[in-house]
């Protein structure tokens, strides 16, 4: 039997519970929808660092407070990236913020990418929607230090053309050595040249070598359940599979219970989790 | 200079398949080229061939009526285009679009149902990779269907 891979929540460095005062750089428009926000700490202090795939609890003054998958560059120390699909209320505030403006941060929580584990390895990331946000950093940190991991397969699938994130960095990421990018949208219209399918028929021109490789998914629940299907089925251990999941977190330290999970809190045990843990919630459609 | 033979038993739908079996395949295979923007197929029109993608992309799309074309679905090298020369009645259900230079070996449908009514392993093998195909594609539409990635 072989143990089973554990993520540890890395400490918040201050108080979990009070919000830090941020001022809003810049706000980009990435699709019809969705904003990529980017704050600065409001005191210059370069106070907060992050691990790929943590996130902040982002509090729109006199609005709300919404989680969020950091989506910048861990090697900006202090800067935070945010990407947001305006779908609601608060998201519209957010992403409506000004140059200037102040927003409240808590955090970074959860566990992050198991990045130390992928070191030496062909890293695998296949990311669904705005999944390919709190992947971003995983795919920075791989191109920043290239001679620390293998070959970097990105797989990513989108709903249509016009929602395909980062479009110029896709570009930049697939002409860099050992990458292969693959995009894929599940509805292609005339100006569309690229793939049109789901996610998992992208495995097939995929060049993967199972053996010596690590995966990280994130997307649709439905999404990465079909995604380690196909993993699985091109021959990846489960151990080597890792997954984010999404509950309507509020607390942010695993206290309020908002986003229990069978016997995980979301926010504190997750959002990453090795696959293998979380394997036998995601067919239990009660959860 | 590569065979007929050999690019089909090294195409990834045959692999596996035995050379006497991949010879009997050969006696209905050719080699094709599509250039871009050209339609292989079109809806209605007879399925008497099915595809072996060797190299370049093409989109099956449908027409709805006074509307641009959907791609439902796009297949690129080492992939198989058409299944309807297996079923009657022998007609294709979408447009076939080269949407780029396309080359592949082409299998006569007719033939090869001849070969698969006398040689039934060869029958066998044939339906148990198409069938393989089309459980595959079957469970990718379902996902594409379920619109994963939409506001809900």
């Amino acid at each position: 039997m072989t143990a089973m891979a554990t993520l540890e929540a890395i400490p918040v460095a201050n108080d979990p519970m009070l919000p830090q005062a941020y001022i809003v750089q810049h706000v980009d428009k990435e699709t019809s929808d969705t904003f990529s926000i980017t704050v600065d700490p409001e005191d210059g202090v370069q106070h907060c660092s992050f691990k790929p795939g943590q996130f902040s609890m982002l509090w729109v003054f006199g609005v709300g407070e919404l989680p969020i998958s950091i989506s910048g560059d861990p090697a900006e120390r202090g800067r935070l990236v945010y990407t947001v699909r305006s779908v609601g209320k608060a998201t519209n505030s957010l992403v409506s913020r000004k140059p200037g403006d102040g927003i409240g941060v808590r955090g970074p929580f959860g566990t992050g990418w198991p990045l130390e584990i992928a070191r030496g390895r062909d890293v695998i990331v296949v990311a669904g929607g705005i999944g390919l946000a709190p992947l971003r950093p995983v795919i920075y940190e791989v191109l920043q230090n290239r001679e620390q991991y293998g070959r970097l397969v990105l797989l990513y699938g989108a709903r249509s053309p016009g929602d395909v994130l980062y479009r110029k960095e896709l570009a930049t990421w697939a002409r860099q050595r050992e990458t292969q990018v693959l995009t894929t949208v599940d509805y292609g219209g005339l100006s569309w040249h690229g793939h049109v399918g789901v996610v998992t028929t992208l495995f097939k021109y995929a060049r993967l070598h199972p053996s010596r490789s690590v995966a990280m998914i994130c997307g649709p629940e439905i999404m990465m359940r079909f995604v380690t299907r196909e993993l699985e089925l091109q021959g990846l251990k489960r151990e080597d599979i890792y997954v984010s999941m999404e509950r309507n977190m509020k607390c942010g330290v695993g206290f309020c219970g908002h986003c229990q999970y069978g016997p995980h809190f979301i926010c504190k045990d997750g959002p990453v989790f090795p696959y293998e843990r979380i394997r036998p919630l995601l067919d239990k459609y009660e959860l | 200079m590569e065979t007929l033979e050999r690019i089909i038993a090294e195409h990834p739908f045959f692999a596996g398949l035995e050379s006497y079996y991949t010879g009997l395949l050969t006696g209905c295979a050719s080699n094709v080229r599509f250039p871009a923007g050209s339609y292989i197929f079109k809806e209605g029109e007879p399925a008497n061939h099915f595809y072996l993608i060797r190299s370049g992309k093409v989109a099956l799309e449908l027409f709805p009526p006074h509307d641009r074309p959907i791609t439902v679905e796009t297949l690129e090298q080492g992939e198989v285009l058409g299944w309807s020369w297996l079923l009657p009645p022998y007609v294709w259900t979408f447009h076939g679009h080269a949407t780029q230079e396309t080359r592949a070996i082409a299998l006569d449908g007719k033939c090869l149902r001849a070969k698969c009514e006398q040689n039934h392993d060869l029958g066998y093998e044939v339906w148990k990779r198409f069938a393989q195909l089309m459980v595959r594609r079957l469970h990718a539409t379902r996902l594409q269907l379920l619109d994963i990635y939409a506001v809900k």
